[in-house]
């Protein structure tokens, strides 16, 4: 499938180059500080946060046991309220649906809001390939884009680059791309803000087709819903004459009031915010309002595979919030880049593998990178068991790899770089003891959706085990 | 445009389906067999109980909240009565030195009714379905109301009904000032929004004015939507 970084080195390399890039490093270790602390605080705010995290997953639990009825429902609204619904095996379908739609349109141009899943099938570089420009409009993205680079973050995709750095690339970049920066454009938060409104209204002034993915799909009644901050997804759902949607089925609700637990829940675990700046919902059409033609993108892409993993499936629950990222102490080390995937962090090296399968280096690695410390667990604001799934896919690695096998040498690399570098270590064993009261070997109430299980064991000990054994009778692994 | 990224996509060898007349037929049934398949043995997973709290604010707290709440995150807050109202808004675009002012199709007639006591020039634009959004781009401020507030997360919430106007009106302008009837339309929290809301409506949830946090993590305000958002808590 696409959305590989194709010829990515496995993670210890890529990690490795990263944890000696300093100035990438002190970026990563600011951003993820600020926010892990302001999310605390606002989490604090909800003394029922605990039932709010319970409801959130047995809702995406229940929906995803019944995910075929609720996507019929869903199509049979959508297109009630004027939308047309097109159905995505994988991501070349996808993308080809998508140009299609566009080239129908007779545009060349089209303005995006951030969207995990058209960057997760490359949706901007298939429309290139059919002469279409995509703008990115959300400001991460802008940085990204005219700096030639990679998200590495979920919901702060230039996290890895500083405000100088951002000057030099709105400086050097933008000219070639619309509007230039304007004249002695300083560093400061507020001027980078004001160059990025300036090159990007003329692109929204004049915009005929708009691309965005959705945070949920109400089955019900046909609402797609887009959490964002800036107003560039408003002007993305809004100005355009026709609107495209690509969006992953696993972010389908069954009811409207399903929204009012994740409107409680992901904004305050994703920026920190008691609600972000915006949030749009729209329903199909509607008249004189918005655009006049909607399109619907149902995307698979590897969702049915994870969906028939029983242990795995619990990651399609995933609503992207990326506070796993923010808590990682191997992410905070190693950066998004080292995950090799447009999901980077805890959630990453649990999705991706599952939803490209394993059969690459950098896949078979990725459930190595971690050091099973479970902060990741205790922060998701739908209870994702990431170590339980972790614990899992390294026994499909070494299953699937016999002994000296090039996969699993990948894997092993992995596990060697994060057991060599004592302070990833450290700071898992630390938060692993502060919440290992908060870890019962069985999930209270989880329903028998998953308490069938028990838990996996925490480091330190087990993990250190479990290296030794590997790492004793196979001198050329780690770093 | 990365280079690494996804580079194999884009001119997939022709399966059928999928041609912009959402018949994508074969995919459909496939991606639907294949969910039946997955989740074929997977244990029962029961809809979740709702037994979280409806609301975490006592009622007499509420408006007090909201203007907390709003103004934690830059919105300007005023409060006045029907009275006090006409002169309040006049005042407020004449601060702002605004030459235009936006205003949906069935704003109540008072609350404009001062504007000329501040000046003659002020232009009043109507919400008209053609202007362009190029037109919309050079109008000064939009005066609107809204559905429903919500004091614990310190949103307004708009529903596109006719004493807000189309979406676009109060995005592309850099000023919105929204007036909200305290009496009537201010709700605790989300659960207590969500039954008073139309979903067949196109709906914005407002919290402060348009933010990016995208460099360094530093909320800085004004990015695409009205850098500047007032709002009037508007008592009898
Ligand atoms: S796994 Fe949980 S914490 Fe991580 S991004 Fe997804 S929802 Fe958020």
């Amino acid at each position: 499938m696409s959305g590989t970084y194709l010829g990515m080195p496995a993670f210890p390399v890529a990690a490795k180059e990263a944890v000696g890039n300093e100035t990438l490093r002190g970026n990563l270790r600011h951003a993820t500080h600020t926010i892990r602390d302001k999310r605390a605080k606002a989490v604090a705010e909800l003394d029922d946060w605990a039932l709010l995290r319970e409801a959130g997953k047995r809702i995406k639990d229940h929906t995803l046991r019944h995910l075929d009825r609720y996507l019929v429902r869903l199509e049979e609204s959508v297109t009630a309220a004027g939308g047309v619904v097109h159905w995505a095996a994988d991501a070349d379908e996808a993308n080809r649906i998508v140009a299609e739609l566009v080239k129908a349109t007779g545009e060349t141009e089209v303005v995006k809001v951030k969207s995990m899943a058209t960057q997760e099938i490359g949706l901007n570089e298939a429309l290139e390939a059919e002469g279409i420009s995509a703008y990115e409009t959300d400001l991460a993205e802008l940085i990204v884009q005219l700096g030639d680079d990679r998200p590495s973050h979920i919901l702060v995709p230039a996290i890895h680059r500083n405000r100088g750095e951002i000057r030099d690339i709105f400086r050097d970049r933008m000219g070639a791309w619309g509007r230039p920066a304007p004249d002695g454009l300083s560093d400061t938060p507020g001027e980078l803000a004001e160059a990025a409104r300036l090159h990007l209204r003329e692109k929204f002034l004049r915009a005929k087709v708009g691309i965005s993915g959705a945070n949920f799909m109400v089955a019900e009644t046909g609402t797609l819903v887009v959490f964002e901050s800036e107003g560039n997804g408003r002007m993305c759902l809004t100005l355009p004459e026709t609107l495209i949607s690509v969006v992953g089925i696993e972010k389908v609700v069954p009811s409207w009031r399903d929204l009012e637990v994740f409107l409680q829940t992901l904004p305050r675990s994703s920026t920190a915010e008691r609600m972000n700046p915006y949030t749009s919902m729209w329903t199909g059409t509607h008249d004189a309002d918005g655009p006049s033609t909607f399109h619907l993108v149902l995307l698979d892409n590897g969702r049915t595979n994870t969906l028939a993993d029983e242990v795995g499936r619990q990651a399609l629950r995933c609503i992207r919030c990326s506070a796993c990222l923010n808590v990682c102490p191997v992410y905070e080390r190693a950066g998004g880049h080292a995950y090799g995937s447009v999901y980077p962090g805890p959630i990453g090296a649990i999705l991706s593998p599952q939803l490209r399968g394993i059969q690459s280096e950098i896949d078979a690695s990725l459930p190595y990178a971690s050091s099973l410390c479970g902060a990741c667990y205790d922060v998701c604001p739908v209870a994702i068991d990431i170590p339980e799934v972790l614990v899992h896919l390294r026994e499909r690695v070494a299953d699937q790899g016999g002994k000296g096998h090039r996969l699993e040498k990948a894997a092993m690399k992995a596990a060697g770089w994060v057991f060599d570098h004592p302070r990833v270590m450290a700071a898992g064993e630390r938060a692993a003891s502060k919440t290992r009261r908060l870890h019962p070997s069985k999930l209270p109430g989880a329903g028998a959706w998953t308490d069938s299980r028990d838990l996996p064991e925490l480091p330190p000990e087990s993990f250190r085990d479990w290296w030794k054994k590997h790492h004793n009778d196979r001198k050329d692994t780690g770093t | 445009m990365s280079t690494g990224a996804g580079a194999a996509s884009g001119t997939g060898t022709g399966r059928g389906g999928g041609t912009g007349t959402g018949t994508s037929g074969g995919s459909r049934e496939r991606i639907l067999a294949r969910i039946r398949a997955a989740v074929a043995d997977a244990p029962d997973a029961p809809e979740a109980a709702r037994d979280y709290l409806e609301t975490h604010t006592p009622d007499e707290r509420v408006i007090d909240l909201l203007a907390e709440n709003l103004a934690d995150y830059r919105a300007l807050v005023h409060r006045t009565d029907s009275e006090g109202l006409p002169t309040l808004i006049a005042r407020l675009l004449a601060e702002r030195g605004a030459r235009t002012v936006l205003v949906p199709p069935l704003l109540p007639a008072f609350w404009l009714s001062a504007l000329s006591s501040v000046g003659t020039d002020l232009i009043r634009v109507e919400d008209d379905p053609t202007a362009t959004a190029r037109e919309l781009d050079v109008v000064d401020s939009v005066i609107t109301g809204c559905a429903l507030a919500i004091a614990e997360t310190g949103t307004l919430v708009l529903d596109a009904a006719p004493d807000q106007g189309r979406r676009r009106i109060t995005l592309v302008p850099d000023h919105h000032i929204c007036v909200v009837r305290t009496a009537d339309q201010v709700v605790g929290s989300v659960p207590q929004a969500m039954p008073l809301l139309d979903p067949t409506r196109p709906l914005t949830w407002i919290s402060g004015p348009s933010a990016t946090s995208d460099i360094e993590l530093d909320r800085v305000e004004g990015v695409h939507g009205p850098r500047t958002l007032e709002v009037i808590l508007l008592t009898e």
